[in-house]
């Protein structure tokens, strides 16, 4: 037995020999990282060039830093910010592509749907660093957004959307639908052509209109494919992105644009607190991989059931 | 046909409607940005809606262009996009070779290893202290290696590799062809489409990526076009790009250029790839996102 499988892998080992780069870049950037996790449980302090002795020779400090973030006021605003945004998104940005699609589907001259469907993608390939400059000359005081609530008469002067953090959260939550709706729309559309096309000309003979059509058979056709992706974003609740925080936020609107990834950001890297940072980082991960652990068991199951 | 009462009509209106709405929000802004380039800057200060170029020019363009900085910047990115996607996609699509044979001994464990790194990762600052520890600071290959083996990308090649006949190899494994042959010669032909795909993710990735340099470069000659892009919004941000004396003159002097104009050129610059490349590929990613949904 012991033999048959040395034999196996021996002449598997051209196979083991082309996962080895791979292997090697994963072990090295995300798993060596999680043996970095032991800083949230030390005191650590850095010394120049050897990270790792000065990581375990760093005195134990247990559960200090979980507690100390736990116990201040910033973890109740991070943790309203991440949660207010990503269910705001949520709600935003899951109707928009279901919607989207089902209008594309519906519309019948085809080269409006190839232009609309063609530029809905387009915010989704470029990085949140150039949609940031494009939000940020949008809102600013003499941007496209200002000049036409002015001319329209809906303010007198025009609003510091980014320097007010009251706006922060819609800012964000229609940045992201802005941005991945066309993408997200896929799916849908996908879905959508699967439906075999013989039941929508039988309900025509049968008289339905389109409102009935799309309520009776496209909606229930496309339920699985909704629900399955509906948990996998509620999976994704802590996964806030940390582009668009660290991008659009600033001093101003901080207590409103600070989530974990950016606080934890700007504790580690800029204050130099590397144990506070990872403790809250290790936090996020923790609760994040359950969410999307359970998520995607649920998601599994809600495919499995549906699919029959 | 449908029936064409009144209340299809209505609802033609509704679609429509919705469909000018989507369009106008997706492609204004980037329209905006384009026109604000070309105008010059002491007509942008009057303000107003400006939907084309009321004073045109080109002068932010030349400026941007013959920039040292943005022009290293944009050799930077560049680069880092001709060296990396090869060598993703390479190693990805080695990764999935071999995991996609049912007889590799460890298989299981293996993917394990691979899909659990998609799930949990360290965070920033743990790879951050990775990247330090291995010398890899304020070096080019900080921008290839950290993304080198693509999980995800590896689990949609590795779909369609399965999908693959068998016998299609193992014919030419009869004729005494090893792994690497059958890969190069009969696997990689097939698997076109998906590795078309990763690629224009990849591609798009190291074009679009920020923070490796932003964070992991402190050299000027390192620095991408996005994390120039990122510095000059952080100086717009906090509003020190020019004094306010320095305005004051430039607007007296009537400049056709300004840190504004210099903003959206950059922008543009940094955009103008993206859009000349992304509609050509699109049935491309639409695949990639089918296979991903089958998997997942």
């Amino acid at each position: 037995m012991q033999k048959n499988l040395l034999k196996r892998i021996n002449e598997h080992k051209l196979l083991y020999l082309m996962l080895l780069p791979g292997f090697i870049c994963v072990l090295l950037f995300s798993y060596l990282p999680l043996a970095g996790l032991y800083m949230a449980f030390v005191n650590f302090t850095p010394r120049l060039g050897q990270f790792w002795s000065a990581l375990f020779e760093s005195e134990y400090v247990g559960f200090q830093w979980f507690k100390y973030f736990f116990s201040g006021n910033d973890f109740y605003i991070v943790m309203r910010n991440t949660l207010v945004t990503s269910v705001l998104t949520l709600a935003l940005g899951f109707v928009m592509p279901i919607l989207l699609a089902i209008c594309l589907n519906e519309c019948g001259n085809r080269v409006v749907k190839r232009i609309v469907q063609t530029t809905s993608y387009l915010p989704y390939f470029v990085s949140w660093v150039i949609a940031s400059n494009i939000i940020v000359t949008l809102l600013s005081g003499s941007g496209l957004i200002n000049q036409m609530l002015l001319r329209l008469g809906l303010t007198q002067k025009s609003i510091p959307f980014l320097q007010e953090g009251k706006y922060f959260w819609w800012i964000i939550s229609l940045s992201n639908t802005w941005k991945d709706s066309g993408y997200n729309s896929i799916m849908y559309i996908a879905a959508i052509a699967a439906i075999d096309t013989e039941i929508f000309e039988a309900a025509q003979v049968d008289g339905a209109g389109r409102l009935r059509q799309i309520w009776n058979i496209l909606l229930p056709s496309i339920k699985p494919t909704v629900v399955v992706l509906f948990i996998l974003s509620i999976g994704r609740l802590l996964s806030t992105g940390f582009d668009q925080f660290f991008l659009l936020g600033n001093a101003m609107n901080r207590s409103y644009s600070d989530v974990i990834d950016t606080y934890s950001f700007r504790y580690g890297i800029q204050n130099a607190m590397y144990s506070y940072a990872t403790a809250v980082g290790l936090f996020k991960s923790v609760v994040a991989f359950l969410l999307v652990l359970t998520s995607n068991t649920m998601a599994k199951k809600a495919g499995s059931s549906h699919l029959f | 046909m449908r029936h064409r009462n009144l209340s299809w009509y209505i609802g033609n209106l509704a679609i429509y409607a919705f469909l000018f709405m989507v369009f106008i929000t997706t492609f204004l802004p980037f329209w905006n940005i384009a026109v604000l380039s070309f105008n010059e800057a002491s007509d942008t200060r009057l303000g107003g809606f400006i939907l084309w170029p009321r004073a045109f020019t080109t002068s932010s363009y030349s400026a941007v262009l013959s920039d040292p900085e943005i022009f290293n910047a944009a050799g930077v990115t560049i680069l880092r996009t001709l060296i990396g996607v090869p060598l993703t996609v390479i190693v990805t699509t080695m990764m999935a070779y071999a995991l996609s044979k049912r007889t590799l001994p460890g298989r299981r464990i293996i993917s394990l290893f691979f899909v659990f790194s998609m799930y949990f990762s360290g965070g920033l600052i743990p790879s951050y202290m990775v990247i330090r520890s291995l010398g890899l600071i304020d070096r080019f290959w900080v921008f290839i290696f950290p993304g080198m083996a693509n999980v995800f990308w590896m689990i949609l090649v590795r779909t369609y590799m399965e999908g693959i006949p068998a016998e299609m190899e193992e014919s030419a494994k009869i004729d005494g062809a090893n792994d690497f042959i059958i890969l190069i010669r009969i696997t990689i032909p097939l698997c076109i489409p998906v590795l078309a795909t990763i690629t224009l993710f990849a591609a798009i990735n190291h074009w679009n990526a920020w923070y490796d340099s932003y964070i992991y470069t402190y050299k000027a000659s390192l620095k991408t076009l996005q994390a120039v892009l990122v510095k000059i919004l952080n100086q717009y941000q906090t509003g020190d790009m020019l004094s306010a004396a320095q305005q004051m003159a430039n607007e007296a002097k009537k400049l056709p250029v300004s840190s504004e104009t210099i903003r959206m050129t950059v922008t543009m610059v940094a955009t103008i790839p993206i859009i000349l490349v992304y509609p050509f590929l699109q049935k491309y990613f639409i695949k990639g996102v089918m296979i991903g949904a089958v998997k997942s």
